[in-house]
């Protein structure tokens, strides 16, 4: 018989912001986003960690909130869809990669697709094809085919290095 | 003119009208996730419903205990079929003419079936509420094999229906049997049959898949007591239909209910049809007072609402000995489950199905199907498609690769021999349809020259050769698809849904300084109408697109219209944009003849004007003109600048395409490569190129999916044995092969600007060029025809029958 | 998908952990990446009333030589193996095997501990474990001990970890230098489990093998440690009759069920194909 736990107070840094807020235990990490804190750019698309809409960075991590507690990010620094615009509000390199290559269509794994995004390419700024394909293997698209998305991707990483980016194919 | 007069060029680019890769409006806010979608929708009070479902496939229920549920801490109420049926809603109709069970009632039909909704002050809270609910079950026996439907010892499945012998389609036959439905002429095809030098007969599945999109269905519905009034945000592919649908059955007056239908992420049919949850959402907040929300989770999405596909077609096709084709016989075994809850229009229980025809001249064919009852779930959309558009493109082009295979013919020559010639549009097709327009020839022979066919036959044939000389353990398939859809439903002489004629809308008001609006009747899911509508309405009428502000999915603001599935968007809404527009611009012509002090007719129209024939220094622009028609209108007329049009489609129209897929197949493990994806798509006139080839992208990875695995699979006692994204094959970038796309335009003669559509083309010829390129593959070691899906164990499991691994 | 109530507990150090354990009983379960344990909870197929969550122990952190073998600690997740220098220079199938699991979110949470705890026959790193000959320290309300990867597995989610103990690190010895190696993954899709995996560790002198251990995974309900497939090319240049010997005998001890990733005949070939390209990919890279 289901009873309710004893909420606790979990503080954290949600894109450079600290919040806090009295959750259950049970309370998932992308509830405590989208409910408590109101950032509802962070999707839920399967509960079961496969398609990677709910991904936001923690620690540096690209993680997938709906199977991460919100006690467990107690302390932490988040950055969610919210927080990937440039300082002055215009689009990053990679939102602007998605609008400029048609990487998105119903939008609703993009926030999850850029924040992922955005995590491989401080890990690796110039990745190839292959390698972006791998690094968003855990995110799953239904509109777009993918083939967009990477090249988005590609354009970010060229603007981001200062270089042009060339399309290699129309 | 001076050097600051913008040239004709900047004139119209600046318009950024139609054949422009306009980046889209969209993006600007679901980049940054201020995407408004449902779940996102967050009302004061607002209370969590969520479904207590079957274990079993087929059960009588012996009792439903809510004792322990309602003590939980948080529910607030569980309803049952009991509690509906106070409200007489414990069944709603469906769009196919069936009845459904909202909550179970007296037994379940299907695993995961709806049994009890507890409503709670949150989902946390009513998660435990379902838990607590305590169901006793008598399991009964499942009937999972569509083939055993209609043998005498089948189960019934629908005690309801005991004693009727009419269905909403006619005759029912057996107690598990929904319609049938025929077409064509049975003696004519017979007797081709009976004269054929060459006839082939395959039975050719199309499995059971689901749409799936990343969103699930989804409601937030509030009932204002005071006022009667009944607010519903939903997952809505037809928002309009679902508010006529909900007025019919709560009888609560139209006007009353506010159907909005904000960002949805991804439909491909799924969206469509009326789900349990939005019934049980909408007599909650009634009966609690209070806004529901319901959201469903991707199991419940993959195992209750709704499925695609579950199509079993015996196919023959009868010919001469140099290959041209004499006639089609096609049966239907239909597999709707539990109830038939198709979303088809309401007269064509097989959809459009009898396009089976697809791109040949055929002189006779005959078709029918039996729609039959199983212990699944119900559903029947038509996923990325024109209704059963899929089934029949895949039906008929495998059927010519068989044909062609027999003949030892090549593909490619045998669907050269027997296309539809270019000089026969308006073809009318021996199953009943008027082809608007076509040029499939030259489309062929693009493609062919493109990929360098012949070079891919060389190729093959070496490779055939060296697995046989054991030098390689691949083998190498090519698939050809060549389809024609039939989209863009449709008349109101052939197509309503639940009587509801399938027109759709379009109002456009420009505002004094130039810049408008436009609400129309269909709803987008992703494929930009944001920025493609614009695209129409700048062309038509030179106000640039940046300019107007397109809005869908309100009931009370946007006109009626029939929404967004079938490609009917651009063949429908799109000509309703074209035809307000022009009325905007004839009404413009007008006044832009009285200030230019000439007649209507000697004016012609310039990109975002009107000038003066053989004067050109004379010129008034539309923005000009806006302000003039609500400020100094000519003597007489009505000010302002507004238009309305509904749009009652002629015809279908017919977009096609030539398609290729070639693939490498290990035998030893069955795993496939796609070495090369061609897809060649005519869908007239192209409004966004860079949308098109965005929804190419995305609906032949559908297509690759669906063929390579994607399955909603039953075991024997009826069981889903894939409800995940582990299990329901929904590929990652790393499966998912590289597009070639390319195209050629064959305007609709009918349309306003010439569209045809092409949101589903890709799915619906995708799939038979990966299916027809793994038949392909291994059809030179004495294969006829291979089910999909073709995942690898199956790959595996057709080389180890053919004797050719260990 | 809402996972039912419990109370969470996050231990600083691993002595903590264990009080916590013994006090709370069957009721707790430790928590390590959390990517099985949470959507089983969610499923409500299982459902403590503690979580301790293992977090909070940096001792439990780290990968560190000692002596010949390489110690990981338990939670040192897929993603830090990826990037240490230690698992590069001398376990590379371990940075093979990692790149191979779920995805890269889940290459951020997943720990090998986890991994390896966990008893799920379709985790990659158990059957990698065997084939190194790699040791689980075990810290219990008794104190330490220690059990051979090849003896933990008893069944699926069955092992050798008694209730209330914590499995704190896996103590790797370190294979020959200039071993070859390979772990041979066939699945649908990133992110699925192994339809068929075979891990290989091999040593070769002047062309013919001279050591070689082959680890099986999701072919049983237990990881398979196949010591007669090893044995079956020792002593060969890895020929097709040996190759074919070392598949057959892996084959042998195979029993993987019927699911969606195919029949069982079917999963036992792929298996012994997976075991060939393993040991030709490893001979290739042997020194």
């Amino acid at each position: 018989m289901a009873t309710q736990a004893k909420k606790t107070q979990v503080s954290m840094k949600v894109n450079g912001v600290e919040v806090e807020g009295l959750v259950e235990p049970r309370t998932l990490l992308v509830h405590f986003i989208r409910e408590n804190l109101q950032l509802t750019g962070t999707h839920i698309g399967c509960e079961t960690t496969h398609c990677g809409a709910c991904t936001v960075d923690l620690d540096g991590r690209s993680v997938k909130s709906c199977t991460v507690f919100a006690v467990q990010a107690d302390g932490s620094e988040i950055i969610t869809i919210e927080g990937i615009a440039n300082a002055d509000g215009t689009l990053s390199a990679l939102q602007e990669g998605f609008r400029m290559m048609h990487g998105l269509q119903c939008g609703f794994c993009t926030p999850g697709m850029i924040t992922r995004a955005h995590r491989l390419l401080q890990e690796n700024p110039n990745p190839s094809e292959e390698e972006i394909r791998f690094g968003i293997a855990g995110n799953l698209c239904r509109c777009t085919g993918y083939q967009n998305i990477v090249k988005a991707i590609q354009y970010a990483a060229a603007k981001i290095n200062g270089t042009e980016y060339q399309e290699a194919a129309e | 003119m001076n050097d600051m007069t913008p040239t004709r060029e900047q004139r119209e680019a600046r318009l950024e009208g139609m054949g422009c890769k306009r980046k889209r409006v969209e993006d600007v806010r679901f980049t940054q996730g201020k995407g408004q979608y449902v779940d996102d929708v967050k009302l004061p009070g607002m209370l969590h419903g969520d479904f207590v479902r079957s274990p079993h496939p087929h059960a009588r229920i012996v009792s439903i205990n809510t004792e322990k549920a309602l003590q939980v801490p948080g529910v607030l109420a569980v309803l049952t079929a009991e509690t509906l049926k106070t409200v007489n809603l414990a069944w709603m109709p469906t769009l196919a003419g069936d009845v459904q069970m909202v909550l179970a009632d007296g037994k379940v039909l299907f695993q995961n079936q709806e049994v009890a909704f507890v409503v709670a002050t949150d989902r946390y809270a009513a998660d435990d509420g379902i838990n607590a609910v305590e169901v006793e079950y008598e399991p009964l026996p499942a009937l999972v094999d569509p083939f055993t439907s209609m043998n005498d010892d089948a189960p019934v499945l629908r005690e309801d229906l005991a004693g009727k012998t009419e269905g909403a389609h006619g005759p029912r036959r057996h107690h598990n049997h929904i319609f049938e439905w025929t077409v064509g002429d049975r003696d004519l095809t017979d007797a081709a049959f009976r004269k054929a030098d060459v006839t082939i007969k395959e039975m050719i599945s199309y499995h059971r898949t689901h749409p799936s999109p990343l969103e699930t269905c989804q409601c937030v519905c509030s009932f204002d007591k005071i006022r009667g009034e009944l607010t519903i945000y939903g997952t809505f592919q037809a928002p309009h239909v679902i508010r006529t649908v909900v007025a019919l059955i709560a009888k609560i007056p139209e006007h009353k209910i506010h159907v909005i239908a904000p960002d949805i992420g991804g439909g491909f049919g799924n969206k469509v049809g009326a789900y349990p949850g939005y019934i049980c959402a909408a007599v909650a907040s009634i009966v609690t007072g209070k806004p529901v929300k319901w959201v469903e989770d991707r199991i419940e999405n993959l195992t209750a609402t709704s499925f695609a596909r579950d199509y079993h077609m015996t196919t023959e096709i009868a010919a001469t000995n140099d290959g041209k084709v004499t006639g089609l016989r096609v049966h239907v075994l239909a597999d709707h489950g539990a109830f038939d809850a198709c979303a088809d229009p309401s007269k064509w229980p097989a959809g459009f199905f009898n396009i089976v025809t697809g791109s040949y001249d055929f002189p006779v064919a005959h078709l029918s199907v039996d729609g039959v009852y199983t212990n699944k779930a119900p559903g029947g959309v038509a996923y990325r498609c024109s209704f059963r558009v899929t089934e029949a493109a895949y039906c008929i082009e495998r059927g010519m690769d068989i044909l062609a295979q027999k003949l030892g013919m090549d593909p490619a020559e045998l669907r050269l021999k027997n296309f539809v010639k270019a000089e026969q549009f308006p073809y009318n097709s021996a199953l009943g349809w008027e082809y608007d327009s076509g040029d499939y020839h030259t489309a062929m022979r693009q493609m062919m020259e493109k990929v360098d066919y012949a070079g891919l036959r060389r190729e093959q044939a070496e490779k055939r050769e060296a697995f046989k000389r054991g030098e390689t353990r691949e083998v190498m398939g090519i698939g050809i698809s060549f389809f024609t859809e039939i989209v863009g439903a449709g008349p109101s002489k052939n197509c309503d849904i639940l009587g509801i004629a399938m027109f759709d809308s379009c109002e456009i008001r420009l505002h004094p300084t130039g810049a408008g609006i436009a609400r129309v009747g269909s709803k987008s899911q992703g494929q930009g109408h944001e920025t493609t509508w614009a695209q129409i309405i700048a062309t038509e009428i030179g106000i640039p697109s940046d300019d107007i502000m397109i809005e869908e999915g309100n009931t009370d603001t946007a006109p009626y219209g029939l929404g967004t599935y079938g490609s009917r968007s651009t063949p429908v809404a799109g000509a309703a944009i074209a035809m307000a527009a022009r009325k905007i611009r004839a009404k413009a012509q007008m006044i832009a003849a009285y200030k230019l002090e000439v007649h209507e007719d000697d004016l012609e129209w310039d990109i975002d004007g009107f000038r003066v024939k053989g004067l050109p220094e004379k010129y008034l622009g539309m923005k000009d003109i806006c302000w003039i028609a609500y400020n100094s209108p000519p003597p007489g007329m009505e000010p302002g600048l507004e238009a309305v049009s509904y749009y009652d489609p002629p015809n279908m129209t017919y977009p096609f395409g030539a398609y290729l897929c070639v693939m490498d197949i290990d035998v030893d493990t069955g795993v496939y490569k796609v070495k090369r994806f061609y897809a060649l798509d005519d869908c007239g006139t192209r409004i966004n190129p860079m949308i098109i080839d965005g929804q190419v992208h995305g609906g032949l990875t559908e297509a690759f999916a669906i063929a390579m695995g994607q399955e909603i699979h039953y075991d024997e006692n009826g069981n889903v044995t894939t409800g995940s994204l582990m299990d329901f094959f929904m590929p990652t970038a790393v499966e998912t092969p590289v597009w070639e796309t390319d195209f050629t335009v064959t305007p609709s003669p009918h349309h306003p600007i010439g569209a045809k559509g092409v949101g589903e083309s890709p799915n619906v010829g995708g799939v038979p060029a990966f299916s027809n390129a793994v038949n392909d593959a291994f059809s030179f070691l004495g294969t006829t025809h291979i089910q999909m899906p073709h995942d690898y164990w199956r790959n595996w499991k057709v080389a180890k029958e053919l004797g050719v691994v260990g | 998908m809402i996972p039912g109530p419990f109370t969470y507990h996050r231990p600083g150090s691993v002595a903590d952990a264990l009080k916590l354990l013994a006090e709370l009983g069957d009721e707790a379960r430790p928590l390590a990446g959390g990517h099985s344990l949470i959507p089983m909870m969610k499923l409500r197929l299982a459902s403590p009333e503690h979580l301790i969550d293992l977090h909070g122990i940096t001792a439990l952190k780290g990968v560190v030589r000692e002596g010949d073998r390489v110690v990981v600690r338990a939670m040192t997740t897929q993603h830090e193996l990826l990037g240490s220098d230690v698992i590069a220079s001398i376990l590379p199938i371990l940075k093979e095997t990692s790149l191979l699991i779920a995805d890269p979110q889940i290459r951020y949470c997943g720990t090998l501990g986890g991994n390896v705890a966990n008893g799920d026959p379709g985790n990659d790193m158990p059957a990698l474990m065997q084939l190194l000959n790699a040791d689980f320290l075990i810290e219990g309300p008794d104190g330490q001990r220690t059990v051979a990867a090849r003896d933990f597995y008893q069944g699926a989610y069955f092992t050798a970890l008694e209730p209330g103990e914590i499995l704190t690190a896996i103590s790797i010895p370190g294979p020959a230098s200039g071993h070859g190696y390979a772990y041979e993954k066939l699945k649908r899709k990133v992110g699925d489990y192994a339809t068929a995996a075979a891990g290989v560790v091999m040593t070769m002198e002047g062309g013919i093998v001279t050591s070689c251990s082959i680890g099986l995974t999701n072919l049983a309900d237990t990881p398979l440690w196949a010591q007669e497939a090893g044995e079956a090319v020792v002593g060969t240049s890895l020929d097709d009759a040996a190759l074919k010997r070392a598949a057959d005998a892996a084959i042998a001890i195979m029993s993987p069920a019927a699911d969606g990733r195919g029949p069982v005949e079917y999963r036992k070939h792929v298996g012994g194909i997976m075991v060939q390209r393993a040991l030709k990919r490893a001979a290739a890279r042997a020194a």
